[in-house]
């Protein structure tokens, strides 16, 4: 079992088109290491020079923004749903 | 004809071509609209566009679509009234309402949706859609209506009755989802990605924002092409606010007007303030909140354009006020009985901004002073129906003089 991250447009050119992928471990950040090894290049974009999630990237873990919880250190588990969602999206 | 050039990156400023794209695939920043400002200038004159027609169209050449598929249902060209009532009240002369609450579908969210109803067809989408805090989605049901496009509109559960009946009737999806804006939001962005549909506010954004300069246009050209001192904006995701500023420059940069030196000022609820915290507390980040506010219209946590908004704020020497949750209604009536204007939550909230700017002496009698009103009251009676009160009378001039007081 494992966890399932939702890829956004901008970033399926890395995962070779997949719109989903499953990873496994058990905090975000380590999911995030898991799916650089398989698409190297993954992790440079979502972070910044100094390994900081982007300022317009927004991480939800089970629809929960991840700022709420404990960032990237966030824990995950098996069967959690994670999304990755531009920040500039939306807005009224 | 359009003056469209390319659409540039406003963070990294890698450039895209004119498509439905909303993000920078390097660096996730937004994408916004360039163009050829040079044949703007060349072709545009004060005279132009005051032979133009009394809409937002008059004002094509700024914009990112051709003629060719506009949609109008007689957006724009809202009223600029002297507010002299109000004014003399708060102690300002200047004073003036930017009524738009008088557009189409009751919002100037009617001025981003007609635009991007029209490049929607120009890139041939059959379905408009929206994630709404109550005002877009009457506005993109009313204006897929005209262009014979289906509509789906998201909203989150619990919006006041009058916003989802004022989307109703024009026959469009209505989902109500679970969650506050932000969750809806999240899905949205997440459908967009997947559906061939022109999701106004998401895959359109780029060209949806640019409809809002229009209201910075239009307060220049009534006030006989000048720039106002003062704007007091509403805020949720924060694009109006830089929007109504993007519009002012623009007309300086093309030599319509000649100076801008207009401080914009931007209003939140207490209850969902993100923008107004990190401005005043000096951060370059939004931090998010859950937001808790009367003020729907502008509870949205996760601002979008809070970024975009700070730098506006910065760049124009503005102030942020949040306006505490008791005042709205309060500011509602307030407006109504000075003005005959019935404005919304939103609008309550700029009217207690403004006579807290005023207060705080941000603002000068002389000055010329804008609060942009930009949703009917009519929308959220819930949050004023506490305050209404009437007499009962029978039909006989008997009843009457016992009941009511004539001094």
């Amino acid at each position: 079992m494992s966890v399932t991250v939702r890829i956004p447009t901008p970033l399926r050119k890395i995962t070779n088109g997949l719109d989903k992928i499953s990873a496994s471990g058990s905090s975000l950040s380590e999911i995030i290491k898991e799916i650089e090894k398989n698409f190297p290049g993954f992790q440079s974009r979502i972070y910044d020079e100094n390994n900081q999630l982007r300022s317009f990237v927004n991480i939800y873990i089970n629809g929960e923004d991840i700022r709420f919880l404990d960032g990237l250190e966030s824990n995950t588990k098996s069967g959690d749903e994670v999304s990755i969602v531009p920040a500039v999206a939306g807005g009224n | 004809m359009s003056y469209i050039k390319y659409l540039t990156c406003k963070q990294c400023f890698n450039q895209y071509p004119i498509e439905p794209l909303n993000v920078c695939e390097l660096c996730f920043g937004p994408l916004e609209v360039n163009y050829d400002y040079e044949k703007i200038s060349n072709t545009v004159t004060r005279n132009s566009i005051s032979n133009g027609p009394l809409n937002i169209w008059r004002y094509q050449p700024f914009l990112p679509v051709s003629l060719d598929n506009m949609i109008d249902i007689g957006t724009g060209f809202t009223p600029l009234i002297h507010a002299k009532n109000l004014g003399e009240l708060l102690g300002l002369k200047n004073l003036y309402i930017k009524n738009d609450s008088v557009n189409p579908s009751y919002s100037f969210k009617d001025r981003p949706v007609a635009i991007t109803t029209a490049k929607a067809l120009e890139f041939d989408f059959k379905v408009l859609a929206c994630v709404s805090t109550g005002n877009l989605m009457g506005s993109v049901a009313a204006h897929a209506a005209k262009a014979k496009m289906k509509s789906y509109v998201f909203f989150p559960t619990g919006l006041e009755k009058g916003k989802i009946i004022g989307s109703s009737v024009y026959g469009p999806t209505l989902i109500s989802v679970d969650g506050n804006y932000d969750d809806v939001n999240r899905l949205c962005s997440e459908l967009a990605d997947n559906l061939k549909w022109a999701f106004v506010n998401v895959n359109m954004r780029p060209y949806y924002a640019e409809g809002s300069k229009t209201l910075g246009f239009e307060v220049a050209e009534q006030l006989g092409w000048k720039a106002p001192d003062h704007c007091v904006v509403p805020a949720a995701s924060g694009e109006l606010h830089t929007k109504i500023w993007k519009g002012l420059i623009e007309m300086k940069d093309v030599g319509l007007i000649e100076k801008v030196n207009t401080r914009m000022h931007l209003a939140q609820p207490e209850g969902c303030s993100p923008i107004v915290k990190a401005f005043n507390n000096q951060e370059s980040q939004i931090i998010p909140v859950k937001p808790d506010t009367i003020a729907k219209s502008l509870a949205i946590g996760n601002p979008a354009s809070g970024p975009f908004a700070l730098q506006t704020l910065k760049t124009s020497s503005g102030s942020a006020v949040a306006a505490p949750e008791e005042e709205i209604s309060e500011c509602i009536q307030l407006l109504a009985e000075t003005e005959g204007i019935f404005t919304e939550t939103a609008g309550g909230v700029v009217i207690s901004s403004l006579r807290k700017l005023v207060k705080n002496n941000k603002i000068n009698s002389d000055d010329i002073t804008i609060a942009f009103i930009t949703g009917n009251g009519l929308k959220t009676q819930e949050v004023i129906e506490h305050t209404v009160k009437y007499n009962q009378i029978q039909p006989t001039y008997k009843s009457f003089e016992q009941t009511i007081n004539i001094t």
